[in-house]
């Protein structure tokens, strides 16, 4: 029972994370393997290229309630399909641009390359995003009523 | 869907961290989830009767188990499944080991996001499909890059079974350094010796095409079936007519060329073989250094050729080699000491690498096998041999251990001793490394028999005292600093990747780590194997390795070569994109994404077009998937409702 106040459950964030088969997914499991700790908001989603990450399953996430969504691929040059994350990239710093328009802060999402040696680096990006959005607090979610274009989209 | 949910305890691996019974009984509460239960160690051959046991009993259409990573048992429990008789594809994994138990202690955090996982991993299968693969011929031809001892042994183990072997060596020899080297540890053997044949044997075996001094261009295809371009650099100088006599080499003008194969300790023509026993043993021009290039007179070497083989208009050539297997085997290359400056290498001319030392030693060597000094040609009487210079240093980026330089320098100590009895050998290390057989006994050898002094330290400074060099650093032993006069200074410089090597693990869609080393697909269970299917590794391009681990490796590779040609077709991942015909709006985006060309036009009657896809040359990427408009191309075992599924079990 006290294990269970001591928890911080309560506080804990909604992330999501999209990490390709190849590089990432393999850096996340690296960093398991070497027992680096992370914080525990994030639930990864295993795709198989960043390529294949389509914009608006980070959109759909973050209007259904998603604090924050982490996609992280394999470094340019290293895409296993050679140039699925030159497109993912370009799609990205679309998506960023984007979502301040629909009222959400577009430091809710994140994209960055991690490769399978990495487990280290996975585990300071895990740190880094998840203090961010702890930072930000909960995601208000889109309603119908908010302002469609805020100030951070100029 | 009837599901059934296998919680993995993983030993205590994920128990420890993570309330696995609940998790159990938590998802046992989701629709569709019929049977839960939590065991042991779930991929032991118990735990795998436990889950078909499970699916006859229960009558279970899908199954998730909740462990370590899929990229560790994924095919295990698919493999399981199938023998139940459910289709391979109707099984999720939920990681709950690397991703939650293995990276924080917080057991009702971790219990939690193991429990969200799963109704993930539940709410994603409930989308699956049975899916089946297809077969492709394989084309039974076998391409090593690199020439090294690695690359040759895993050439002639595929040579000697039969293949079709297709070797490409940079190099205008191949061979690799182990050519270099005068004797090998434990036994002192002699590298030429035992390397020369089977050098010999690569080039009269009928079934090997060498390509060397060639390079690859690009690589396309899939396992089974890949098409190399390989560019063949110029040599100005017709191979197959050279007949390797010499003449040119002897008559040539341009005298002052750094010997690379003796590490620039002596100088070789314009045009040469780079050693006697070079196989090929084909002349070459090197282009910087003819005059004929760089002046635009002379042409001796073509009046003096008995054979009429030089052509100073030759280009390169790409040439296109079908393969449906490739063995990377290209080695490392040595670091550059000039990164400590207090040790002068490239400033005082008898400070000398390990290698040098070895071409040094050679009977085939720039002084005939007599160890001399390069600065005056004295004979050394007293040698300094600096471990871990540019290995086991964080400070210049190279915290790893090159493994075999402890060995060598027990071994150029000997052989010092052998050529110089009256000589003295001195060691500067920090730990010697000696685990292989006979491997310690030798460097006790070196010690109790031929007396070679070791001194635990680092050297701090390396500095010229009349004609002799000065060592000084500390005895970390003793705790002194201690000061040697020597007349010859050897650096053990680390072992580091092959140059180029990140750019062609690029080519090949290969990873490599952070020091350019390539990675296996797994450290201990699958050594040569690649991430990308039907690419292995070989020898020191993987990790720093001793001749015979790089031997082993070769034969290991070709064992895997072999083991996936026994077979005539190979099944294709079903996991490719596939369209639906009527939401197709023909924008022909797919077409223009698609890395792999793998999605073509087809006419439907009345002159329609539809996309369509070749499923046999699709790789699965699902770019085309993100990139369709009205979604009607979508990658299967990915498709959009099914990592909707996933986001929205989590969001909603
Ligand atoms: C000074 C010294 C002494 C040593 N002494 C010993 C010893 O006594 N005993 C022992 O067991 N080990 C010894 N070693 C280690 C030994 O050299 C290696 O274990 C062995 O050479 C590894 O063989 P390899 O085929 O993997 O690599 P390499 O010998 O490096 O061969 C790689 C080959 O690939 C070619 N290549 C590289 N890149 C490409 C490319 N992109 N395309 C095509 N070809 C390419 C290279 O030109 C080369 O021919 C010593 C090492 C050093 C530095
Ligand atoms: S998934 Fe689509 S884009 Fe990727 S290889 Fe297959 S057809 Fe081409
Ligand atoms: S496979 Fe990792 S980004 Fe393409």
């Amino acid at each position: 029972m006290e294990e269970r106040e001591k928890t911080k459950n309560n506080t804990e964030m909604r992330i999501l994370g999209f990490l390709c088969n190849w590089c990432s997914y393999g850096g996340a499991d690296t960093a398991g393997v070497s027992r680096l700790k992370q914080p525990t908001d994030l639930r990864i989603i295993r795709i198989p290229c960043t390529g294949r990450m389509d914009p608006l399953f980070a959109f759909k996430a973050l209007i259904s309630g998603a604090d924050g969504v982490l996609v992280s691929g394999c470094h340019p040059k290293d895409c296993h399909y050679s140039v699925g994350n030159l497109y993912a990239r370009r799609r990205f710093e679309v998506l960023k641009d984007f979502l301040p328009f629909l009222g959400i802060e577009s430091d809710r999402f994140h994209y960055t390359w991690v490769s399978a040696s990495e487990g280290q680096r996975w585990q300071e990006v895990v740190t880094e995003f998840s203090r961010r959005i702890h930072e930000l607090g909960r995601n208000p979610g889109f309603d119908m009523n908010t302002n469609l274009v805020n100030s951070e989209a100029r | 869907m009837r599901i059934g949910v296998f919680v993995c305890q993983c030993g205590t691996n994920i128990a420890s961290t993570v309330d696995t019974e609940r998790v159990a009984q938590e998802v046992k509460k989701l629709p569709d989830v019929v049977y839960t239960t939590t065991y042991m160690y779930t991929c032991s051959e118990p735990g795998q009767q436990e889950i078909q046991r499970a699916i006859e009993e229960h009558n279970l259409q899908g199954v998730v188990v909740a462990a370590c990573s899929p990229r560790m048992h994924e095919p295990t429990f698919r493999r399981a499944v199938e023998k139940a008789g459910l289709n391979r594809y109707m099984f999720e994994m939920a990681n709950i080991r690397e991703h939650v138990s293995w990276v924080s202690n917080d057991r009702e955090a971790n219990t939690k996001k193991a429990i969200e996982l799963v109704r993930m991993a539940v709410a994603k299968l409930r989308f699956n499909q049975p899916l089946f693969p297809s077969r492709v011929a394989i084309n039974k031809r076998v391409m090593v890059i690199g020439g090294g001892v690695a690359g040759i042994q895993a050439a002639l183990d595929c040579a000697d079974a039969g293949l079709d072997v297709v070797l490409v060596e940079r190099r205008t020899s191949i061979g690799g350094k182990m050519a270099q080297l005068d004797k090998t540890f434990p036994t002192i053997d002699c590298s030429s010796c035992i390397l020369g044949p089977k050098m010999v044997d690569v080039a009269q075996k009928e079934n090997i095409t060498l390509h060397a001094y060639s390079e690859i261009e690009s690589v396309s295809g899939y396992v089974g079936n890949f098409a190399v371009r390989v560019r063949k650099k110029a040599t100005y100088v017709d191979w197959k007519a050279c007949t390797g006599c010499g003449v040119c080499m002897e008559k040539c003008p341009s005298r002052k060329v750094p010997d690379e194969f003796n590490e620039g300790l002596s100088f070789t023509r314009a045009i040469n073989i780079p050693f006697p026993q070079a196989i090929p043993k084909k002349a070459t021009i090197n282009r910087s250094y003819c005059i004929y290039f760089t002046k635009g007179k002379c042409g001796i070497c073509a009046k003096v050729c008995p054979a009429k083989a030089i052509r100073y208009d030759m280009t390169d050539e790409v040439v296109t080699e079908e393969v449906g297997a490739i063995i990377v085997a290209t080695g490392y290359d040595l670091f550059d000491p000039s990164a400590y400056g207090e040790y002068g290498a490239g400033q005082y001319r008898d400070v000398i690498t390990g290698i040098q030392y070895e071409r040094i030693l050679s009977a085939s060597g720039p002084f005939g096998g007599h160890i001399k000094r390069p600065s005056d040609g004295r004979e050394p009487k007293d040698v300094v041999f600096i471990a871990c210079v540019g290995s086991r240093d964080a400070s210049v980026g190279r915290p790893y251990c090159s493994g075999v330089c402890c060995m060598y320098i027990a071994k150029q100590a000997i052989l010092t001793k052998d050529h110089i009895p009256n000589s003295r050998s001195y060691v500067f290390y920090m730990d010697i490394r000696s685990p292989a057989k006979n491997y310690d006994e030798f460097v006790r050898r070196a010690q109790e028999e031929y007396g070679v002094q070791y001194i635990r330290g680092r050297v701090g400074k390396i500095y010229p005292r009349g004609d002799r060099l000065v060592v000084q650093g500390m005895d970390t032993l003793l705790g002194i600093q201690v000061e040697v006069e020597a007349d010859l200074v050897v650096l053990a410089t680390g072992i580091e990747a092959s140059r180029g090597a990140r750019e062609l693990a690029e080519k090949l869609h290969i990873s490599y780590d952070q020091y350019g080393f390539f990675m296996e697909n797994h450290p201990k269970l699958r050594p040569v194997e690649t991430n990308t299917a039907g690419i292995y590794l070989a020898g020191v391009c993987q990790g720093p390795k001793d001749i015979p681990a790089s031997v082993a490796q070769g034969s290991a590779a070709a064992a895997k070569v072999l083991a996936l040609f026994a077979r005539d077709t190979i099944e294709t991942s079903p996991q490719v994109a596939s369209v639906t015909e009527r939401a197709c709006i023909a924008c022909g985006k797919c077409i223009e994404v698609c890395p792999y060309g793998a999605i073509r036009w087809k006419e439907l009657k009345g002159g329609v077009r539809k996309a369509e896809v070749i499923t046999t040359v699709c790789q699965g990427c699902g770019l085309c998937n993100a990139t369709c408009p009205p979604k009607a191309i979508q990658l299967q075992h990915a498709t959009d409702n099914q990592i909707l599924a996933e986001i929205e079990e989590l969001c909603a």
